[in-house]
């Protein structure tokens, strides 16, 4: 019998992916969260810059860590959750949601907006402060979900580095705000606080894309660059949860390279801002 | 050796290193040739479309999930890292910054290395970091062919110098001889 004859990088490269899948159903089997349906590209760069601090020489030795050693796993949990964002991130985006979608907001007694995947809650506070500019804050409620917990933890907290503070005053400047960026915050030493009263309308809660259901009856659903890191088939899935999450006319915004073209959900939705990637759902359909 | 990608990296002196390669692939081109251009996060694509009105091959922004096709030159969208998956679509990553870059050529070149093998084409051209030196040199030991531009003629000349010292290169070409040299390797198959 003739075996094919692979090279040491093949066989290495073959070994890796296996590895790594064996890492992804571990933690899967072990904790329940899935990581099966991310990208493999990205998974794979997180995955190797753990082995390269960890000490292991292979991804298969950091099972056995995985299994026994929850803070590890807590290590690599944080890896594979990407919370890098900032206040107004896209300013255009927020622009268009002011002159777009909020009129139509204003429609509505009472208003539901979903922002999920909302890492360490920038862009929450961000559209809270837009919503309240708007005079809408008061009558809506904020749900902001995402199944990392130490993300949730200092998006709840509404502390951030005070070295940011500058990129985040010329987005808010940028996306049309209407007063001076510093009312919102106090600055202690290296940290700055948003306002307390922010707060008052947003729920920060634990809720997974990717295994949980649907969450209630949303004028809006908020996921920027989340489902980036999503295979297909998970895409489709979240976008039919979101569909499902969204009384008819409500609004689906995406980040700024996401599209709904591919989706096999597509129809389901009209163009409020094609280039900012705020669709309605359709009224019926 | 058949190659099936080139990836370039690129950063300040890129517009005019860029204009002296692309618009002189011819249309049937057969490889894809997928670029981190070191540019601001808030870029419009203006430097995208005037490549594609000067060149034959259609060059556009990557999108995700967008698979890479022969012909056609791709740029990492502004402020996202681009990675290859090895099914040869395209993912974007808003992870931290990578050699203080997003995009970072070291990530594009990392990725693409493990879709594409020992089949991929490395080039380092101008600029003033040194971003994509790790990644031209993992191409090198992965058995895949590496140019870097010869500094001489960089407008910038630090980051073909770093690569040059940490890869050593199969290649340092000027710059009016990379698009020859990358045409009639591709066409000799």
């Amino acid at each position: 019998m003739v075996v094919p004859v692979k090279n040491d990088l093949e066989l290495l490269k073959e070994n890796e992916n296996i590895e790594i899948e064996l890492f992804l159903q571990t933690i899967f089997m072990k904790y329940g969260y899935d990581f099966r349906n991310y990208g493999k590209a990205h998974i794979k760069r997180r995955i190797r810059h753990r082995l390269s601090v960890s000490g292991f020489q292979t991804v298969c030795e950091m099972i056995h860590k995985l299994l026994y050693d929850p803070v590890f796993y807590q290590e690599v949990l944080q890896d594979l959750s990407i919370t890098v964002t900032e206040m107004f991130r896209d300013p255009t985006f927020y622009q268009a949601i002011r002159t777009e979608v909020v009129p139509l907001l204003k429609t509505y007694p009472f208003i539901k907006i979903w922002h999920a995947g909302c890492a360490t809650g920038e862009e929450v506070y961000s559209m809270a402060i837009l919503l309240r500019e708007e005079g809408l804050l008061k009558r809506t409620q904020i749900y902001a979900t995402d199944f990392n917990q130490l993300a949730l933890q200092k998006a709840r907290s509404g502390i951030f580095p005070i070295d940011r503070i500058k990129e985040f005053t010329q987005n808010y400047q940028k996306s049309g705000g209407k007063a001076s960026f510093s009312d919102y915050y106090n600055a202690r030493y290296e940290s700055v606080i948003l306002n307390e009263s922010l707060k008052e309308n947003i729920v920060f809660a634990d809720h997974n894309l990717v295994t949980d259901g649907v969450f209630g009856e949303m004028n809006m659903v908020v996921c920027r660059n989340v489902m980036i890191y999503f295979d297909k088939d998970l895409q489709n899935k979240v976008i039919r949860l979101f569909y499902e999450s969204l009384i008819p006319g409500g609004f689906l915004c995406l980040g700024s390279k996401e599209s709904l073209r591919f989706s096999e959900h597509s129809e389901k939705f009209d163009h409020t801002s094609e280039k900012e990637k705020i669709y309605r759902k359709k009224f019926s359909e | 050796m058949n190659y099936r990608a080139v990836v370039i990296g690129v950063s300040a002196g890129g517009m005019s290193a860029l204009g002296e390669i692309l618009p002189r692939l011819p249309v049937d081109f057969s490889l894809p040739v997928i670029i981190v251009q070191h540019i601001s996060p808030q870029s419009d694509n203006y430097m995208i479309k005037h490549f594609n009105g000067i060149s034959e091959i259609t060059v556009k922004e990557a999108d995700e999930k967008e698979t890479a096709l022969p012909g056609h030159a791709y740029f990492a969208p502004p402020n996202y890292h681009l990675l290859v998956e090895e099914d040869f679509t395209f993912s974007l990553s808003v992870e931290n910054r990578v050699n203080y870059s997003r995009p970072s050529i070291d990530v594009l070149f990392e990725s693409a290395i493990d879709a594409y093998c020992s089949s991929l084409i490395g080039i380092i051209l101008t600029g003033a970091n040194n971003d994509g030196s790790k990644g031209l040199k993992k191409i090198k030991d992965c058995g895949g062919l590496t140019i870097v531009q010869d500094p001489k003629t960089a407008e910038v000349p630090a980051m073909p110098e770093a690569a040059i010292k940490l890869s050593k290169p199969d290649y340092v070409l000027k710059l009016k001889d990379i698009a020859p040299f990358l045409v009639n390797l591709v066409s000799k198959k």
